[in-house]
């Protein structure tokens, strides 16, 4: 039925009862759906951590938590590298924004086209990279330095030794810089240039400028990097465990998932989770209050015609970081991948070297290959399709204020940002493994761990798009009699097209490199591809590796110029 | 072992008259046609992927009506996902090998697994077969110390367990880990009997580079990463030899620990008749040899022929391995050995 013959309807006949809205029954049954979601891990976590073995409650793990040394260090351990993570980031991304933003830096659009590459690599493939970039004595920088002086390996010491806590942090600033570099250019885009040009005025150099004008303008959006790049540093998995596990260092991550070795201690991992909860929260309010402080930073539109700084000679060591940072994060790390996958050693020189054979075992004669991608595609087309459904529909609800208790729904749709995905895994793993609902072993409880975690990526990309429409085209559309959901999805869900597959398409990317709610949830039957390398990597087959990491950043780079394609704008 | 044997035979009786495990032992006809039936079969290996690959290659051209799935991981990995599985009552695994002959003890006692005996495992040895058929040696490697031969000269190469404790080996060691490889742990044991945990304890102060799995630190050195390792398969160094990789192996002066490798059906197999096909077949001379040829294992088959260049067995001072001892104490080990060396 067309809109316009509803209209017809209801308005011929104004006293009959209007077509049954669905919208409070649709909307409830879309807050259980979120709550069960989000909340039913985090109450079996929050149950189990305070339960003995026999099921009585008793604080046994926690007390072992903080008693013992083997989970105080990995913690401490977790709390520093995020720290340094956090400030090296800012220290990079600050001047990096600063010269897109303010400067005529040549080249900006293709600078921030390559940021954006490094924003949507699985950090676990720059970590398998730099084994190879950064192995203490094969590595093949290391190589290059020991050629280039004339030194040995073993005797002389590494210009780099990626298996450290010091590598391991700059891996995870490599993947976790563009997070602050979209915040402070973006904040910066629109602190209007009337300050800074009254500075120049008033005879203060450029730098003088940038120093006392613009960077304490930029001050909340580098602190809020800040945390959100301590957040994900906190809560990632596959990096430390290739960087760090080797040398001895221990992060919380880490260690939850070894306590997951046979036989599995549920109640220690739940108790060595829950503490990540409180710290996320709070690095997430920290930072929205702190965002939300823009009364002195003068928010106002995008001010055009500004001038942009003159860089005159600095261009070049301004270039210089520019390369310097992407080099390390996509040059190198990409090249790498691609050489290791076509030849047979891939610590010795290219000549006699190469071969097809990794690719040829990969495709045609490893097993697993078959099955990890018909369970990563589908899982990703599942939790994308479903993910951007259920999340239309809230985010609708939500920013319409239409229904009674819209906060909670946007409430439960953004509160997984603060769950990290192990954590939210051994939620999943304690609510599923056991009756009514045993999911563990199916595709099913990794779609569950896929949809939760991308709620909130989901939600963002939406909200963003429905703030672009004007609500007053629903209200002709319920004027003429049209109910709330059909509004939505009759007149709303078209306008906003490109937001809708945006959003598609990043859950579904979100969603294939996934590793660190996978590793605990996954069974023989249930493997994707970023657990397959992560099996391979603990038998050194840096061949396969490679080219199963090649393979997924073309599917991933493909998909993402689809996004230009359809929606003809950059994401975000 | 007299007294053993007719246990175990009347045992075999009694399974083969009234327990649901009276399936045939033999690849016969009939067990092949109800195994098409089934059309798939599951197999959890800890064998390096090269290898089990090549074996999966060879039931397929054998079989090509059955279907065959290779899981591998780690035997401690194999272990924790077979047990994760049972514990949620997930039927998945049909055939299993792990190089930690212990977990087949423990997957025993739990009454997991259904005995079954290959034609060619009654030629093998005796102790090589458990004495209720529920496991046999599919393979069995020796836990090496190797080097790189660019690195390090032959004379100043390691001659054993405790040369490694030289303060001119600090970080240039690499080791697999117990807690992940069956390997590491049937050969951490062994050297815990032999030199006691004080020697781990001093060893991790050599700036070890900590992996996981056996099969990684062979590649390690193959590639240059690091100079010496500490313990790893031997058959990864054959076949890093074969592929002219400069790495050679030392048999050290206190021994080397001999690691064997089980292979089990599980009793409550999805494809039951599926995986007597397989189990049989991997006892074959052909896929022993196989296994020997192209992923250097050692096999305890009478037909099987050593390659040319490879030391034999015979000429080596083993440490034998004692799942008994060892199935109480793994819990014990792999605390002590994360305390010193981390995960």
């Amino acid at each position: 039925m067309k809109p316009a013959e509803a209209s017809i309807e209801s308005t011929a006949d104004p006293g009959r009862a209007r077509s049954l809205d669905w919208t409070a029954p649709f909307s409830i049954a879309m807050a259980l759906l979120l709550a069960g979601l989000v909340l039913l891990p985090m109450f079996w976590l929050a149950l189990t951590s305070v339960r003995d073995d026999a099921g009585r409650f008793s604080l046994e793990h926690y007390r072992q938590l903080v008693l013992d040394p083997a989970f105080i260090k990995p913690l401490a351990t977790t709390l520093w590298t995020s720290a340094a993570v956090g400030l090296l980031c800012v220290a990079a991304a600050a001047p990096m924004s600063w010269l897109v933003s303010r400067t005529d830096l040549p080249g900006k659009r293709l600078l921030r086209t390559l940021i954006l590459a490094s924003f949507v690599t699985p950090p676990f493939l720059g970590a398998f990279a730099w084994v190879l970039l950064g192995g203490p004595n094969a590595g093949l920088i290391n190589q290059w330095y020991y050629a280039l002086f004339g030194l040995k390996p073993f005797e002389a010491s590494p210009l780099v030794n990626i298996f450290s806590a010091g590598g391991m942090v700059f891996v995870n600033c490599l993947y976790t810089f563009p997070y602050v570099f979209t915040f402070v250019a973006n904040s910066l885009d629109f602190i209007p240039g009337e300050l800074e040009e009254a500075s120049a005025l008033l005879g203060a150099g450029p730098w003088r400028t940038a120093l006392h004008i613009t960077l304490p303008l930029a001050l909340p959006a580098l602190l809020a990097g800040f945390l959100v790049a301590f957040l994900q540093s906190m809560t990632l998995f596959g990096t430390p465990a290739i960087l760090a596990m080797p040398a001895g260092v221990e992060v919380i991550t880490t260690k939850i998932w070894s306590l997951f070795q046979f036989p599995p201690r549920l109640g220690l991992a739940a108790a060595a989770s829950l503490p990540l909860l409180p710290i996320t929260v709070g690095l997430l309010k920290a930072q929205s209050a702190i965002m939300g402080r823009r009364g002195y930073a003068v928010i106002g539109g995008k001010s055009g015609g500004r001038q942009p700084i003159r860089l005159g000679a600095w261009k070049i060591p301004a270039l210089a970081l520019f390369a310097f940072v992407l080099g390390c994060s996509i040059a190198l790390p990409y090249g790498v991948l691609l050489r290791t996958s076509f030849v047979k050693n891939w610590a010795r020189p290219l000549a006699d070297n190469l071969t097809l054979e990794h690719w040829r075992f990969v495709f045609f004669e490893f097993s697993q290959t078959q099955r990890a991608l018909q369970n990563t595609f589908v899982l990703g087309i599942a939790a994308a399709s479903a993910g951007t459904i259920l999340i239309t529909g809230v985010g609708y609800f939500s920013l319409r204020k239409a229904v009674w208790g819209h906060r909670v729904l946007s409430f439960l749709a953004t509160a997984p940002v603060a769950i990290p995905g192990i954590v939210l895994a051994v939620g999943l793993f304690l609510s599923y493994t056991r009756p009514p609902l045993v999911l563990y072993g199916t595709l099913w409880i990794i779609f569950l761990a896929y949809l939760t975690k991308e709620l909130p990526v989901g939600y963002q990309q939406i909200s963003a798009s429905l703030r672009a429409v004007h609500p007053e085209l629903e209200d002709a559309g319920r004027i003429f009699g049209a109910t709330r959901l059909r509004a939505l999805f009759d007149i709303t869900v078209p306008l906003i097209r490109n937001g809708v597959i945006a959003t598609w398409i990043f859950i579904f990317i979100g969603s294939i490199r996934e590793l660190s709610a996978t590793i605990l949830l996954f069974t023989a039957r249930t493997k994707t591809i970023s657990v397959t390398m992560f099996d391979l990597r603990e038998s050194n087959d840096w061949g396969p590796i490679a080219v199963l990491s090649t393979s997924m950043l073309l599917i991933t780079f493909a998909l993402i110029a689809s996004v230009y394609r359809f929606t003809d704008r950059r994401p975000t | 072992m007299r007294s053993i044997r007719p246990i175990g035979l009347w045992l075999f009786a009694w399974a083969a008259t009234g327990s649901p495990a009276a399936l045939a032992q033999e690849t016969t006809p009939e067990l092949l046609a109800a195994a098409v039936k089934e059309g798939k079969v599951v197999w959890y290996s800890s064998v390096d992927v090269k290898v089990a690959e090549a074996v999966a290659k060879e039931f397929r051209a054998a079989f090509p009506k059955i279907e065959i799935d290779v899981e591998r991981a780690g035997s401690e990995r194999v272990f924790q996902r077979v047990n994760q599985e049972y514990q949620s009552g997930i039927k998945n695994v049909d055939v299993v090998n792990s190089s930690d002959a212990s977990h087949f003890l423990f997957w025993k006692q739990q009454k997991w697994l259904a005995p079954h005996t290959p034609p060619d495992v009654k030629r093998f040895p005796a102790r090589h077969e458990d004495p209720e058929h529920y496991y046999a040696t599919w393979r069995a490697t020796l836990n090496v110390i190797g080097y790189n031969t660019n690195v390090i000269s032959a004379k100043d190469a390691p001659t054993g367990y405790l040369d490694l404790l030289d303060p001119k080996w600090k970080g240039k060691l690499v080791k697999a880990h117990p807690s992940y490889s069956g390997t590491s742990m049937t050969g951490t044991y062994a050297l815990s009997k032999a030199l006691g945990w004080e020697y781990f304890e001093k060893l991790a102060k050599q700036g070890v580079q900590q992996l996981q799995s056996t099969t990684a630190p062979p590649k390690s050195i193959a590639s240059g990463e690091r100079a010496v390792m500490v313990d790893g398969n031997e058959y990864n160094m054959f076949m890093e030899i074969d592929a002219k990789s400069p790495v050679k192996i030392v048999y050290a002066r206190e021994g080397t620990p001999f690691v064997t490798s089980p292979s089990a059906i599980f009793a409550a197999a999805p494809h039951p008749n599926a995986a007597r096909v397989l189990e049989n077949f991997l006892f074959t001379a052909k896929i022993q040899q196989l296994a020997v040829n192209v992923g250097g294992v050692r096999s305890v088959h009478p037909d099987v022929k050593e390659p040319a260049g490879r030391t034999p067995l015979s000429e080596i001072k083993t440490l034998a391995d004692d799942p008994q001892g060892m199935l109480p104490q793994i819990a014990e080990i792999k605390k002590r050995y994360t305390a010193l060396f981390g995960n």
